[in-house]
């Protein structure tokens, strides 16, 4: 710190200030980091305890020892290690494909002219704004036509690539790619997709992992969809275990807690790792996908 | 570059390809960009455009998943308009978005505002802290805040209580269960919005708060003639995504009273759009009404699009 000598008094008192932040600031994000936090922290205290603990008053804010054996009675009422599995599948696969398919597409947005770009991008962009919850029963349809219900791949094959997804690899890679190196390769005889598998892509890979991990977190965290398409136990996603869990026999909140904070922790020590990344993908724009 | 293209380089240097090759290669690459789109319009064909043309088709009939189905002509449509139950789950849809997004989005600003000061120590914990509701699910979220809501052993009304008050039973009532849900929704998504607002405010010029706090202005006039104005097109963008967020609410009113089943309690105090076209459609399996409850969520869409379109507008105009 090496403040510049200024001329008046109030300009002093208003770089100090600059400088240090007035306590109550650091007091109102301490709060905000309090609510964000909370509810979680919360959640492994009832998981680690008793289901008893939901009921107590004042409530218990110390974890127990308890958390193995509650974990153990979660993984007898619902095969809750394969919707573990049948989760980490989906999200994986969305996640893969989005980053690939979207980076595909989006580079010929960016890149590449052929008859009907314009209107085929426009397209892309006008889906965004439909919600495909509205159509679920005609999607319910289709898939027992396919002779998809109740298989993964009704919950896979339909995120795979999004339209947000190819609007925003196509952002990013025609800022990142610029032509002279695209003519360049085309003169040393590389095919398009040569251009796209060893020039493009690795340029924008990290764009392309952040739409990867958004992907995988959406995908983990579905609802609606997976609920309604996958039927038998063996199939349940993690969400969907949560959901049976807390229907089974007498309706157990402490249980229900448990499976939450199984299915939640998961996405914890990714968010420990990836966080960084995601606010970053976040705030250069990554909206909803 | 030369390195990393070698094959097709090596290629070239063998010798000629046949004219048939190049003819080949030359259609391959004309057709290479269809190619590289087509994963998407597939899938949206399928899965997206269709099925929901197929919604209108569908609305027509009394359908019944196991196969029988007749021809109704508009009469989904009479019953979904003389139907108190759809006019109820309109407006607790209405209710809960209003209830989630206007305290929800002047959060995110305020958030935003003091989350971009320079000075901010630890601003990258900060900012991972308050998307960490973002990353939990809708389903675990539910389960915990209906905890900390419950009537009897809930978190806050145990400090109701401590406060000398009556305890509130959430569930039971329409407004209790509609600050309930909106407080799980707007839990979630208050950080993912003060970090769209943070990225929007970096872009503004720290000259511009500097010359108005030598002139004078207090952070109130900053926050109110500089941060609101820059904000201006991020805030109209998360008024749209939440409003077609808000028509999707399903899971928080499924989950959040587990003994009120799809109708989210016995008067349907909390039942949304989408959980009451789910409940017809797939909870009494009459697909037909379901769908016409489908058409009528199109409609919403569609309306809302249309102010927001005006709105952008509005705005464009107004710039300088």
């Amino acid at each position: 710190m090496n403040p510049t000598p200024s001329t008046t008094g109030r300009a002093t008192r208003g770089r100090r200030s600059v400088n240090r932040l007035p306590f109550w600031v650091y007091a109102l994000l301490g709060v905000m980091v309090f609510v964000s936090v909370f509810p979680l922290y919360w959640m492994f205290v009832v998981s680690t305890t008793d289901s008893a603990t939901a009921f107590s008053l004042p409530p218990r804010v110390v974890p127990g020892g308890n958390f193995l054996r509650l974990a153990g009675l979660v993984f007898d009422i619902v095969p809750f290690v394969q919707a573990l599995l049948n989760s980490l599948i989906i999200a994986t696969v969305i996640g893969v494909g989005q980053a690939g398919l979207c980076a595909l597409a989006g580079f010929a947005f960016a890149k590449l002219s052929f008859p009907g770009r314009n209107t085929l991008f426009l397209i892309v962009v006008l889906t965004m704004t439909v919600p495909a919850q509205l159509a679920v029963i005609p999607q319910y349809l289709i898939m027992s036509k396919l002779g998809w219900v109740d298989t993964l791949q009704a919950v896979i094959v339909p995120g795979l690539v999004t339209a947000f997804g190819i609007f925003w690899m196509r952002q990013h890679i025609s800022s990142t790619i610029d032509d002279e190196l695209m003519h360049a390769a085309r003169v040393d005889g590389a095919t398009t997709w040569q251009i796209f598998w060893r020039i493009a892509f690795p340029l924008v890979r990290p764009a392309a992992l952040v739409l990867g991990l958004f992907g995988f977190v959406n995908a983990w965290n579905d609802f609606l969809w997976p609920f309604i398409v996958l039927k038998s136990p063996e199939r349940y996603t993690v969400q969907i275990a949560i959901k049976a869990l807390q229907n089974s026999r007498d309706i157990d909140l402490g249980l229900a807690m448990s499976g939450s904070f199984l299915a939640t922790l998961p996405l914890l020590v990714l968010f420990v790792f990836v966080g960084r990344r995601l606010v970053q993908g976040i705030m250069e724009g990554a909206f909803k996908g | 570059m030369t390195t990393v293209l070698r094959p097709a380089t090596a290629a070239k240097a063998t010798g000629q390809p046949t004219r048939q090759r190049r003819i080949q290669l030359g259609v391959r690459e004309r057709l290479a960009p269809y190619a590289y789109i087509a994963p998407f319009f597939l899938l949206f064909f399928i899965f997206g455009l269709f099925p929901l043309l197929f919604t209108f088709y569908v609305a027509l009939f009394d359908w019944d998943p196991i196969g029988e189905r007749h021809y109704v002509g508009l009469a989904n449509f009479s019953e979904l308009v003389d139907d108190p139950r759809f006019w109820g789950a309109l407006r607790n849809t209405f209710s809960i978005w209003l209830l989630s997004t206007v305290p929800q989005l002047l959060l995110a600003l305020g958030m935003a505002h003091v989350l971009n000061h320079v000075r901010l120590r630890a601003a990258t914990l900060f900012r991972m802290s308050v998307l960490v509701p973002y990353v939990t699910s809708v389903a675990a979220t539910t389960i915990v805040f209906a905890q900390l809501f419950d009537r009897d052993y809930g978190m806050l009304n145990w400090f109701i209580g401590l406060l000398g008050f009556e305890h509130i039973d959430f569930t039971a009532s329409v407004w209790g269960s509609h600050i309930m849900i909106a407080t799980m929704v707007a839990w979630r998504w208050t950080g993912y919005n003060t970090l769209l607002y943070l990225a929007s405010l970096q872009s503004v010029p720290r000259d511009l708060y500097e010359a108005a706090a030598v002139d004078g202005a207090n952070g109130w006039k900053q926050f109110r003639h500089i941060t609101i104005p820059a904000l201006r097109p991020i805030i109209v963008f998360t008024v749209i995504t939440s409003t077609i967020g808000g028509l999707q609410i399903f899971t928080e009113p499924l989950l959040a009273n587990p003994v009120g089943g799809l109708t989210c309690g016995a008067a349907r105090q909390c039942q949304t759009l989408t959980l009451f076209l789910y409940e017809q459609g797939f909870g009494r399996f009459s697909f037909g009404y379901g769908a016409a409850v489908g058409v009528a969520l199109f409609v919403i869409v569609v309306i809302v699009a249309a102010i927001n379109y005006l709105l952008v507008t509005r705005i464009r105009s107004e710039r300088p």
